[in-house]
């Protein structure tokens, strides 16, 4: 080793210029989504790309996106709405089975962990019928009461939590018996704070996944009022055809907030991603 | 409560058998109240329409049609979709996509050492690589359709400038679109699998690096000899998520082609909603359902078998 840790290193350096040129592959269509979504209609398509617009038309185009007859703000609410609700039933119900089948020791715990576990490799597209026929039946169809509740059973999440249930130490549960303290209590103030990252981690991630579902809310729901984002954003493209300016808008107000939720707590999405090894 | 701590703990202690067999009634009580909201929601969004599933795979029967219009049919549905052209087809481009994951597992796997070892900026890269995996993918899937798009697309128009007279169609035509889905597939898989090797990457001990340097094996050595064999409990990870995301790949066909043009991009999941939903054969589709399910379960148990043959720990 002849240099030192602070020198610069050419190598090192020549390997960063090379992946910043790669990082274009990555970075450039967000560039050209954003750029495109000020231009006015007729300079979508000039050639070579005008990376800045020379005209501006972003009022335009993004009142349009907001308040046309797709209104944007209807479908965030929506999507606000499922997402949070989906994300705290989620956490609610698999944290109570983590803690149950970790901490509790009742006969049925293994059997009932492995029932659990075991509909893990059910695809979801291979129930899509029946439960489309139950939530005919039972009037779930066409609500956002249905779409929460499709997303409110996670066995990713109650596998991920027990996990880290595990790593409580039982002493800590058997001395909070003793003191008379019952599950409920000591769940709610003893081991649950304790696996307080692991739960966050999981909450952004069930978030970020609720969020972009295209899927169910494309099967489940009906009405054009109950929309969510990602459905709201395939509508209006079918809907506005050639105006490709109003579609990257609407693609813009449809990616923006999530990138900016993630770059901002980038390192937890990151880190929950790698430790938990899961995928939406 | 707190005052009686100690008193609490020598009547434990001192507890006749009656007292611990009712203690013990109420950790089974405790135990079932804890776990049965996921029970219930498991058992009736998940049990039973899986066996649902495999029960209307032996109907005919159209959701139009009422309850009264089921006619059994034993096999018949499964007899049907080994004759049947798309669906065979569908399957085909399933096992064809398949290729797109050695791919972006690859390219994650290079992009993660030199990012973790050889560059300034790590922060900058990871999330740059890591943009297309959280943004919402019918978003992503609709900005790369115009940027595809045949005559007017900043690609094509690239590739004129740079001398193509004839650019592809992209996803409108016949021969490019599932290899166009695929390229795109691999554009937002390969953050999730970068960030997962650059995990896999910080348990490999320094040492090894030091030792084999010292015995003078070249980087390209160290890479094939130490990086790849102990990465392979994160490929595998990788390989055995990535295979069965294939299988359910749905919502950028939905977005971009529609399983076209002539059939193309039509793969199983697209093809199952297609006959459920839009066709309305709900026994047919529950066919198609079965056998995604097979697919799927086939490659789970795969890999437990393989799992100890072929992962270095």
């Amino acid at each position: 080793m002849t240099e030192t840790a602070a020198a610069f290193s050419w190598k090192k350096g020549i390997l960063t210029a090379a992946l910043l040129v790669l990082s274009l592959l990555f970075l450039l269509p967000f560039v050209w989504m954003l750029v495109t979504s000020f231009k006015p209609e007729s300079e979508v398509f000039v050639y070579p790309i005008q990376w800045i617009p020379k005209q501006w038309n972003a009022v335009q185009n993004y009142s349009e996106v907001w308040a046309g007859s797709y209104p944007f703000w209807r479908y965030y609410l929506n999507s606000i709405q499922v997402a949070l609700i989906t994300t705290a039933i989620s956490v609610a119900v698999s944290s109570l089975a983590a803690y149950g089948f970790s901490k509790i020791r009742f006969k049925a715990a293994g059997p009932l962990f492995l029932i659990v576990l075991a509909t893990y490799m059910v695809p979801h597209q291979a129930i899509l019928v029946p439960q489309f026929i139950l939530y005919r039946r039972i009037g779930l169809f066409d609500s956002h009461l249905g779409l929460i509740l499709l997303g409110s059973f996670s066995v990713l999440g109650t596998f991920m939590l027990r996990q880290f249930f595990m790593g409580v130490h039982n002493e800590l549960i058997e001395s909070a018996k003793i003191d008379g303290a019952s599950h409920p209590r000591t769940f709610g103030s003893i081991a649950l704070p304790l696996v307080r990252p692991a739960v966050a981690t999981y909450a952004i991630l069930r978030f970020i996944w609720t969020w972009n579902d295209y899927q169910n809310p494309l099967i489940f729901l009906r009405s054009d009022s109950l929309f969510t984002i990602p459905l709201a954003m395939q509508k209006f493209t079918s809907m506005s055809g050639q105006f490709y300016s109003l579609i990257m808008a609407a693609a813009v107000s449809a990616i923006l907030p999530l990138l900016i939720v993630f770059i901002l707590g980038q390192k937890s999405v990151i880190e929950g991603i790698a430790t938990g090894g899961v995928k939406g | 409560m707190k005052a009686t701590t100690t008193g609490g703990a020598a009547v434990e202690a001192a507890a006749p058998p009656s007292k611990a067999r009712r203690r013990s009634r109420g950790e089974e009580l405790w135990g079932w109240l804890f776990v049965s909201p996921m029970l219930l929601g498991v058992t009736v969004l998940v049990l039973l329409p899986i066996v649902a599933t495999f029960v209307l795979s032996l109907a005919d029967w159209n959701f139009v049609q009422g309850w009264d219009g089921i006619k059994w049919i034993g096999l018949d549905n499964f007899d049907k979709l080994l004759r049947d052209d798309l669906f065979l087809r569908s399957v085909r481009n399933n096992v064809i996509f398949l290729l797109a994951v050695p791919v972006y597992m690859a390219i994650s796997m290079i992009l993660a050492v030199v990012i973790d070892r050889h560059v300034y900026m790590k922060g900058f890269f990871k999330v740059a690589y890591f943009m297309p995996y959280i943004s919402n993918i019918v978003a992503v899937a609709v900005v790369w359709q115009v940027l595809f798009h045949p005559s007017n697309g900043p690609v094509n128009q690239m590739l004129r400038a740079l001398g193509v007279s004839q650019p592809p169609g992209w996803l409108a035509d016949p021969n490019y679109a599932l290899p166009s889905i695929m390229l795109i597939v691999v554009w937002t898989s390969i953050g999730f699998n970068l960030i997962l090797y650059m995990a896999g990457l910080q348990s490999i001990p320094r040492d090894l690096y030091e030792a084999a340097e010292i015995d003078g094996a070249s980087g390209w050595v160290r890479f094939a000899r130490i990086t790849v064999p102990l990465l392979s409990p994160t490929s595998f990870f990788l390989l055995v998520t990535g295979v069965i995301s294939t299988f359910k790949v749905f919502d950028i066909i939905a977005v971009t082609t529609q399983g076209g043009p002539i059939g193309s991009t039509s793969m199983m999941v697209w093809y199952l909603y297609d006959t459920a939903f839009v066709n309305l054969k709900v026994g047919y589709a529950s066919s198609i359902a079965v056998v995604l399910f097979a697919f799927v379960l086939l490659i789970t148990l795969g890999q437990w078998a393989a799992q100890k043959k072929w992962v270095n720990y």
